[in-house]
């Protein structure tokens, strides 16, 4: 049972690693805030569930694992708000996102 | 596997350090700390477990919190820091 | 003492507690005190509504976490796809959309989930419509058919 716990976390802990790379290699590469915006979300949806995850499964039973699962909720709901915040000022301040249909004319 | 994700971690952050020196707007530099916060609570998170000391979570716990807080703070400062663009808005 | 004001003490004291993990008589003394003060605030500001404590989602909340978390996985990896590809495969676009649901915590739950999905994000909210910057066309497509909007209205019913 302790192995295939310890089993999961490592799979967990491989595919976040994997996600977080992919988000941090996409906020270098777009090409401008809005779709960088988007490389920024996928670091802190499911990259930052699986490895909070894996830390749960080998915490076991106890308070560590009820504040684990206090900070993925906490990142979970704040960071929407802060994303839209992020652009509803970047709109504000009159940024202008690049899009397909101008690129491609 | 725990350093192995630390060392991640560490990479992404430098990353994310990276954008925000590159810039090019003030609004790329806030995603990239914004990044950088939430990279440092999976940090403090992970360092918590690799020392074997679950207490470093509060930390990370507060961390998010103030994270989240500053980004927002910064955002309003700089949403209304040009009045002329917003009526209403002293 | 409505039944907003109970949960919202529920929340806090299950929070007091767990965080604490010290059981003295004068910390749980401390923390009822601070309970009670945290209450009287919200009390005072008026927050303490169906809009913080959104209880009568309470039965249907889980099905949808449950859709929302599987629409989550699902974007990520195409979005992951789309970064190792490169600058080619992205399609940028903004576009508004119409938002069918009346009450207001149903927008922001919608617009909410929108942003929640990576490569889809909600810029902003006017009246009854959505203005989304999305990372590829085709997910633009799949917001316009209307999924997910469903998916809350049926919260809201």
């Amino acid at each position: 049972m302790e192995l295939l716990l310890d089993l999961i976390s490592a799979v967990c802990f491989i595919l976040g690693a994997l996600l977080i790379l992919s988000g941090g290699v996409g906020i270098l590469r777009f090409p401008d805030f809005f779709t960088r915006m988007h490389a920024a979300g996928i670091t802190e949806t499911l990259a930052t569930s699986l490895i909070l995850i894996g830390l749960m499964l080998i915490a076991g039973w106890g308070l560590v694992l009820f504040k684990l699962v206090l900070i993925l909720l906490f990142i979970l709901l704040t960071s929407p708000t802060a994303s839209h915040a992020l652009a509803k000022s970047a709109l504000h301040g009159k940024l202008k996102p690049i899009l397909h249909n101008e690129h491609s004319k | 596997m725990l350093i192995m994700l630390a060392v991640v971690l560490l990479t992404v952050m430098v990353m994310a350090l990276a954008r925000a020196l590159l810039g090019p707007s003030i609004y790329d530099r806030i995603l990239a700390v914004n990044l950088f916060g939430t990279k440092t609570v999976l940090l403090i998170a992970v360092m918590g477990f690799l020392f074997g000391r679950p207490d470093f979570l509060d930390i990370a716990l507060v961390y998010a919190l103030i994270n989240f807080i500053s980004i927002i703070g910064v955002l309003r400062y700089f949403e209304y820091s040009d009045s002329k663009r917003i009526e209403g808005e002293p | 003492m409505n039944k907003h004001t109970i949960s919202l003490f529920c929340i806090l004291a299950v929070l007091w507690l767990f965080n604490s993990g010290i059981y003295t008589p004068l910390l749980l003394i401390l923390g009822l005190v601070s309970i009670g003060f945290v209450i009287w605030l919200s009390l005072r500001m008026g927050i303490i509504d169906d809009e913080s404590q959104p209880l009568q989602l309470s039965r249907k909340l889980p099905a949808y976490y449950f859709w929302l978390i599987k629409k989550i996985i699902q974007s990520n990896i195409d979005v992951v796809v789309l970064v190792w590809r490169g600058n080619g495969a992205i399609s940028p676009c903004v576009a508004t959309l119409p938002i069918g649901q009346q009450s207001e915590i149903a927008k922001v739950i919608y617009a909410n989930s929108i942003t929640l999905t990576p490569g889809t994000v909600a810029m902003n909210i006017e009246n009854n419509s959505v203005l989304i910057h999305s990372l590829t066309t085709h997910s633009m497509e799949e917001l316009r058919e209307g999924d997910m909007a469903r998916q809350v209205s049926r919260l809201e019913m």
